[in-house]
């Protein structure tokens, strides 16, 4: 299967990320090969067979509800690239 | 007395116990060695400073009563260290200092080691040789210009190059094993779920599991002793009691069955791994087990499926480097999402960005059942092969790696070629069982090469015990020189 640049660019924007045309031109074709690749999957028929969702065989735990963590906003702030004493800063997102 | 840091990890921490070397001794020693292999690039941060003040507050008041009592142990990057920088091989991480400590490392500190480092890896542990990383490629201390392997090729480095008595890793699709069987060292990557995720920078997380890496099969039931146990932290941790692998190490072996999957023998395969196998399978014969021919069928598909379930979750797990809660922010952008295009593009190298687009695109409207769900349909199917064949073995026995380690470089370009390196590995990453690597010879260039030995879930003691034997008749010698002192 080709995964052509109209797709790598969709699947960026969708990724957040920004590429130039060369790297868009190279990704298309990795992509390309890898999912040629892929495809080997077609091959075999899964119906009737239930997808893995967790090799475990207990169901997650569940736990009290009780509060164990918390008041610890300067902590999560410690390594913000750019903050105020309360706050995480970013770029004006309302005009 | 002779070179210190030739031991094992259990003669150390005995001659400690005994009060025959002091934890400063043993410290210097690797810290000799450390400051001497800088060529190797298989640190990305040192604490030998802190490690120094740690093995003299030890002997100042030793407790004896760790498993690992008085040792330094370097650690792979991927594991958060309190107060010490965590950078997952990332320029996104470059400058990033976690508050907290990985409930893995936490377990190791609890039985007596201390931190001597953290280890290079491939970029959030994404890659088979180590070249992926922010940091620099690193160096497999066996030969010049070789790769390591990967992901956690800069604790097989270090580890094979003594600057470690032994060493932790996280293995994906064979990011323990694979660098373990180039550098002619033992990797065991445990059960899902044995060690706690908690703390560990994320990839893939339904495939993600810490390991040991070390010299010896009884260093490796040590470490892995003192790293795992349950933890509420982790939802996915297994709530049982924790197991002496080491006290119940036993190199007998009588009667265990086991199983030579037939698909493992690959077109192209070099002879020499199809002779090592053979004397792998002679050996444990000789020691009593009872070899059984056995078809692992969907062994085929195991690769494919790997490539869409590990970036899917990589590229959902990596969506949290935003470039506002942590991590590297570019300068560059007029508007929010223009920042988040511009770190992500920025902090991200190649191999992480290829993966998350695979990730994006497979997860993304109108894929989602053609690839993810084909693929946990598939990732099913592999998973019934191996609980199939478990009813008739106690064990599967296969190489650990298609090939010995290449050249750097070799293979930068090319990405299914690299992909292919782990093609024995990842099915049990799929399966969830646990696994290990052992050194079992070398190839013409004398280039290590190991052996695979795949276990039952939970069923490390039994590996451990195989290995063991295995480790005792086949006497490896491993042949390096120091080469990077010079």
């Amino acid at each position: 299967m080709s995964i052509d640049k109209d797709k790598i660019k969709h699947t960026a924007k969708l990724a957040r990320i920004s590429f130039d045309e060369k790297q868009i031109e190279s990704l298309s074709k990795d992509l390309s090969n890898i999912f040629n690749f892929i495809e080997k999957l077609n091959k075999i028929n899964t119906e009737n067979i239930k997808p893995l969702t967790s090799i475990l065989d207990h169901t997650l735990r569940s736990r009290e509800d009780k509060i164990t963590d918390g008041g610890i906003r300067n902590k999560i702030l410690e390594n913000a690239p750019n903050k105020n004493e309360e706050f995480f800063i970013v770029p004006k997102v309302i005009e | 007395m002779s070179d210190l840091t030739n031991s094992s990890l259990t003669e150390l921490v005995d001659l400690i116990k005994k009060k025959e070397i002091k934890s400063e001794e043993v410290t210097n020693a690797y810290i000799d060695n450390v400051k001497k292999s800088k060529k190797l690039n298989s640190f990305i941060t040192e604490t030998l400073d802190l490690a120094l003040s740690k093995a003299k507050n030890f002997d100042q008041k030793p407790n004896f009563n760790g498993l690992l009592s008085g040792v330094p142990l370097a650690v792979k990057d991927l594991f958060c260290t309190r107060g010490i920088k965590t950078t997952a091989g990332s320029k996104m991480l470059e400058n990033f200092i976690p508050n907290y400590e990985s409930t893995v490392t936490n377990n190791l500190w609890s039985e007596g080691a201390f931190l001597l480092g953290k280890l290079n890896c491939d970029e959030y542990a994404m890659g088979s040789s180590n070249e992926t990383s922010f940091f620099g490629n690193v160096i497999n201390p066996i030969k010049e210009n070789t790769v390591p392997g990967g992901s956690s090729g800069g604790s097989a480095s270090a580890l094979a190059a003594n600057l470690t008595p032994a060493t932790i890793g996280t293995d994906t699709g064979g990011s323990i094993r694979q660098p373990a069987s180039f550098t002619g060292t033992v990797g065991l990557k445990p059960t899902y779920g044995l060690c706690s995720r908690w703390g560990i920078v994320a990839f893939a997380s339904s495939l993600d599991q810490a390991g040991p890496m070390t010299k010896t099969v009884s260093d490796c039931a040590l470490m892995l002793e003192a790293m795992s146990g349950f933890d509420p932290k982790d939802s996915t941790s297994i709530d049982k009691k924790k197991e002496h692998y080491s006290k119940k190490l036993s190199k007998n072996i009588k009667g265990l069955k086991i199983g030579i999957p037939k698909e493992y023998r690959v077109d192209g395969m070099p002879n020499v791994i199809e002779e090592l196998w053979e004397k792998g399978k002679k050996v444990l014969k000789e020691e009593g087990a009872e070899i059984i021919d056995i078809s692992l069928p969907h062994t085929e598909y195991a690769l494919p499926v790997y490539y869409i379930v590990a970036p899917a979750e990589a590229s959902s797990n990596l969506a949290r480097y935003d470039g506002v809660k942590y991590g590297y922010r570019s300068s560059k952008g007029s508007n929010l999402i223009e920042m988040y295009e511009n770190t992500r593009s920025e902090g991200f190298g190649d191999e992480v960005k290829r993966r998350i687009l695979i990730g994006t695109y497979v997860l993304s409207s109108g894929y989602y059942d053609a690839y993810y769900l084909k693929a946990q349909k598939v990732r099913q199917l592999i998973k019934n092969d191996f609980d199939k064949v478990f009813v008739k073995v106690d064990a599967i026995l296969t190489p650990s790696t298609p090939s010995t380690a290449f050249k750097i470089g070799e293979k930068k370009n090319d990405p299914i070629s690299m992909y292919l390196n782990d093609i024995f590995t990842v099915p049990t990453n799929l399966a969830g069982i646990p696994a290990m690597s052992i050194p079992a010879g070398h190839d013409e260039n004398n280039l290590p090469l190991g052996l695979q030995l795949i276990g039952k879930p939970l069923g490390e003691q039994t590996l451990l015990n195989l290995a063991l034997s295995m480790e005792s008749k086949i006497n490896i010698k491993q042949y390096i020189t120091k080469w990077w002192e010079k």
